[in-house]
């Protein structure tokens, strides 16, 4: 092997594959029988509990828990999926410290949560390991759907539908669907290609029609659709990304954090992904951690994350800010680029200091520079390829409650639409509430309108 | 330190913590490691009469109820008397005896209910050099569809005859074990007494099936895909072991006469609720099946640091101390009136006392604003049950109503003086005070 961290500027290979497969490995590895008992059984089955009240889908987190410690996982998992069907992968990615587990009474009480998200995994993950799928569909309908995104809130949106005997077509524009679940999230949260598994797995209830590699304003047309269809969902994402509008952003080696993330998930061999020895993210979020945490993990030297204001403004939760410094990331606060410096590629990244004025942040009038031969931009995402005639609100898709946007006929949820913070889970909860919105809706009228079938193992 | 020796029935032991008769005692290989860990006595596992041994199943004997983490709260065991020729266990009873000159050793019985079959093992058992006999009244499975056993111990006329026939023909002190699966333990410990027992030890198990298999349906521990009933112990049975000692210590019939303690006894301070409830000393069984010997160092310890803190010099000192506590409802004062309290800093907002007093109780707390929960005064009959599902420790407690304030549930002050059922209105039966 020819390279290592210290090799300069932007190489592939930096750790033999022994070290690449041990620090892509699960960073919560399941929870074995016996360690999910234990773990359940610190649950206290509080009433009315806290840990409800704080995930976006409601789950009913005691009850799961109660079946997995008297040994009914796969019950367990049926109270989960009801609530949120992309539960395996919520179980793997949710932010639990800044939801569940942060309102868990014994995160209260000693500062240890119950562990509920490898708890749901244990209880998903024995359930998507049976063969089939624990859902059957009501009696057809014979109403067609047609949901723009195969997110997590598209895909939410569809498998409700489908149960509710809709048929439902999923126009995605990627080669793969599951969105920011397949392109995303870390790959050390989820493992030997969960995303494509599960997509799978929740596409088992049938009803469903997924159609890649096809996208709106490019073959695809809202009035079209909304002609063919009874009802359109809109989970089309943040497409775009905010660019770093300083000197030398257009230099080689500064890239969108967001696509080393996607590159790094779709790799098949994660030795032929070129690495810098020095890293420079700029931002704050998750996604900034992420391709901090994942450029260290592959063997750049130094990597660091500078964010213009104070840690406790990082939307990125402290437990991941504590990840990425496990890791080895440095976390610079306080500071905000001012210039990229290079000739044709990237060298340098010069930062100005900030601080907290009266009137919001100012420069604190001291430079200094960071050596980098890869830039990652982690400043957000925006929405990007929304039909013109949507009203828009706050850079995003406006919905009401319901999730239903300003055309009729037309719902939206996910990171695209208004409201919400742009978390796996909220997308569910938002694509699972705007296709009971769309059943009522289009069955308005019919005598069977309020007729919610069960979910459950039942056939058809 | 506070002295931990002991001298029950004139039986002495360096502490009040012996080895019950069960697997632990079988042979001399475990009662040498036992004493080498520190036990003061042990009771060997119960002999049989000459002859060919008794037979085990060759299958599983131990069934279980587990709390979390797998921690075993109760075991049940359908393991019959010692199944070692009688010739061996006398041998090495001898020899552990002759090196152990300081520690109890107490040989369990359990031969047919005829004179004759007494007469014949006790003299065996004296040679021996053993302290003590205790006969085995209560082994509730196996030997007791044979007569014995726990067959013994629920007839009070025939615990009464057996004792009589032991006493008269050993001079060693006469232990009576009895089992618990009768109405009144107090009859079967007053048969003992008429019969000259110079001491009872109980309880031996509880008639149990601890599980059964869902799958087979067998109840468990499954032989074959057969199962049979066995014999409770452990830390589940202690609440009943403790209610049957302190019965019989307060009776007035058996009065005086001493208790060996046994049932899930655990922990020091398990050992030192027998010992106030009037047990003298204490067996351990389950305890040191689960971890083995070494615990009695932990007994040790703990009970001489209670003690001492406490103030007391000898074991002695303890046992009893409960008893005149111990009473019948009809004398509870139900004058004493507590309210529960809610310690807003120690609670977590878990919400089980809420839960359980709304759903199954008198709905006297409140889910106040904040998830602030709070006892309603006016309703709350301190029944104690939000004390007891919540899991912090000391954060729900009982306050005592002060005399003269006006309890807000009844409207009625409360006295200062001590009053009972016997003496209360509402009791039909109520002699009118003078």
């Amino acid at each position: 092997m020819a390279n290592n961290p210290f090799t300069p500027g932007i190489a592939a290979g930096r750790l033999p594959s022994g070290a690449l497969d041990r620090n892509f490995a699960d960073l919560h590895p399941p929870f074995d029988r016996h360690e999910a008992l234990v773990a359940a059984d610190r649950c206290y089955f509080c009433h009315d509990a806290p840990c409800v009240t704080a995930c976006p889908t409601t789950i009913d987190i005691p009850l799961f828990i109660r079946q997995i410690a008297t040994g009914t996982p796969e019950a367990a998992a049926r109270t989960i999926f009801d609530q949120n069907i992309l539960g395996g992968m919520c179980a793997r990615a949710c932010p639990t410290e800044t939801l569940c587990e942060e309102a868990c009474v014994r995160e209260v009480a000693e500062g240890r949560p119950v562990e509920i998200g490898r708890l749901q995994r244990f209880a998903t993950d024995t359930m998507m390991a049976r063969d089939g799928h624990p859902y059957a569909r009501a009696d057809q309908t014979g109403k067609r759907i047609a949901v723009v995104g195969a997110g997590p809130a598209g895909l939410a949106c569809a498998h409700r539908l489908a149960m509710h005997g809709h048929e439902v077509v999923v126009f995605d524009s990627r080669q793969r669907p599951g969105g920011l679940n397949e392109y995303g999230i870390a790959s050390y949260k989820t493992v030997d290609e969960f995303a494509q598994a599960e997509v799978e797995w929740l596409l088992g209830i049938g009803g469903i029609k997924v159609a890649q590699d096809t996208r709106l304003s490019d073959g695809l047309d809202l009035e079209a659709l909304i002609g063919d269809h009874d009802a359109v969902f809109l989970g089309i994402g943040l497409a775009g990304v905010n660019a770093l509008r300083i000197e030398g952003a257009d230099l080689q080696g500064v890239d969108d954090a967001v696509a080393f993330i996607a590159n790094l998930r779709q790799a098949e061999d994660l030795s032929s992904l070129a690495i810098g020895r020095n890293v420079v993210v700029v931002g704050g979020g998750m996604t900034a951690i992420d391709a901090a945490v994942q450029s260290r993990l592959l063997g750049a030297e130094n990597v660091a994350i500078v964010y213009r204001r104070g840690r406790d403004r990082m939307t990125a939760s402290r437990y991941e800010q504590d990840l990425a410094a496990s890791k080895g990331v440095r976390i610079v606060t306080h500071a905000r680029p001012v210039r990229v410096i290079g000739d044709g590629t990237v060298q340098e990244v010069e930062f100005e200091y900030t601080r907290d004025g009266a009137s919001g942040l100012e420069d604190a009038g001291e430079t200094f520079r960071l050596a980098a031969d890869q830039v990652f931009k982690a400043i957000g995402q925006t929405l990007e390829g929304a039909p013109d005639a949507l009203q828009i609100e706050g850079g995003k898709i406006k919905v009401d409650e319901s999730g239903r946007t300003s055309i009729p006929g037309v719902w939206a949820g996910g990171d695209c639409a208004s409201g919400g913070d742009d978390l796996t889970v909220t997308a569910v909860a938002e694509g699972r509430d705007a296709a009971e919105d769309i059943h009522n809706a289009i069955l308005a009228g019919k005598e069977n309108v309020n007729e919610t079938p069960r979910p459950g193992n039942e056939p058809g | 330190m506070a002295n931990l020796a002991c001298e029950f029935v004139g039986i002495r032991s360096p502490n009040p913590f012996w080895l019950a008769s069960a697997p632990p005692t079988d042979k001399e290989y475990n009662v040498r490691r036992a004493f080498e860990a520190g036990w003061g006595g042990v009771v060997w596992k119960t002999l049989g009469e000459e002859g060919p041994p008794i037979v085990n199943v060759n299958g599983p004997r131990y069934g279980a109820v587990w709390g979390a983490d797998r921690r075993l709260l109760g075991l049940n065991n359908i393991e019959l008397i010692t199944d070692r020729p009688l010739e061996t266990n006398l041998q090495e009873i001898k020899t552990v005896k002759r090196d152990y000159p300081d520690r109890a050793v107490v040989v369990s019985l359990m031969v047919p209910c005829v004179e004759d079959a007494w007469k014949a093992i006790l003299p065996l058992v004296e040679d021996t050099g053993a302290d003590g006999i205790e006969l085995n009244f209560g082994c509730p499975h196996g030997m007791s569809e044979r007569g014995m056993g726990s067959a013994v111990g629920q007839v009070p006329d025939y615990i009464e005859m057996v004792t009589r026939w032991c006493k008269q023909n050993t001079r060693m002190p006469v232990i009576v074990k009895l089992t618990p699966n009768i109405t009144d333990i107090r009859y079967p410990a007053r048969a003992s007494k008429a019969g000259g027992a110079d001491a009872v030890s109980l309880i031996n198990t509880v008639s149990s099936i601890t599980s059964v298999n869902l799958d087979t349906y067998s109840p468990e521990p499954s032989i074959d895909g057969k199962g049979t009933h066995g014999g409770f112990c452990g830390p589940a049975v202690k609440p009943i072991a403790l209610n049957m000692v302190a019965q019989i210590a307060r009776d007035p019939e058996s009065e005086g006469l001493p208790i060996s303690g046994i049932g899930g006894v655990t922990t020091w301070r398990d050992a030192a609720e027998f010992l106030t409830l009037g047990a003298g000393n204490v067996q351990v069984c389950t305890a040191v099946m689960t971890y083995g010997f070494k615990i009695v160092q932990e007994m040790i310890s703990g009970l001489g640091d209670w003690m001492d803190e406490k103030g007391h010099a000898s074991v002695d000192d303890v046992v009893g101390r409960a008893v005149p506590n111990f009473t019948d409802w009809q004398y509870l004062n139900l004058n004493y009136v507590t309210k529960a309290r809610i310690d807003q800093d120690l609670c977590i907002g878990c919400g089980r006392c809420f839960a359980a007093c709304e759903d199954t109780s008198h709905q006297a707390i409140a889910i106040n604003p904040g998830r602030k929960f709070e006892v309603i005064d006016e309703e709350c009959v301190a029944c104690n049950l939000c004390v007891n599902v919540c899991p912090v420790e000391d954060c729900i407690t009982m306050e005592e109503l002060a005399p003269g304030v006006v309890d807000p549930r009844t409207g009625q002050e409360v006295v200062a003086d001590y009053g009972n059922w016997t003496t209360h209105p509402n009791n039909p039966g109520t002699c009118a005070a003078e």
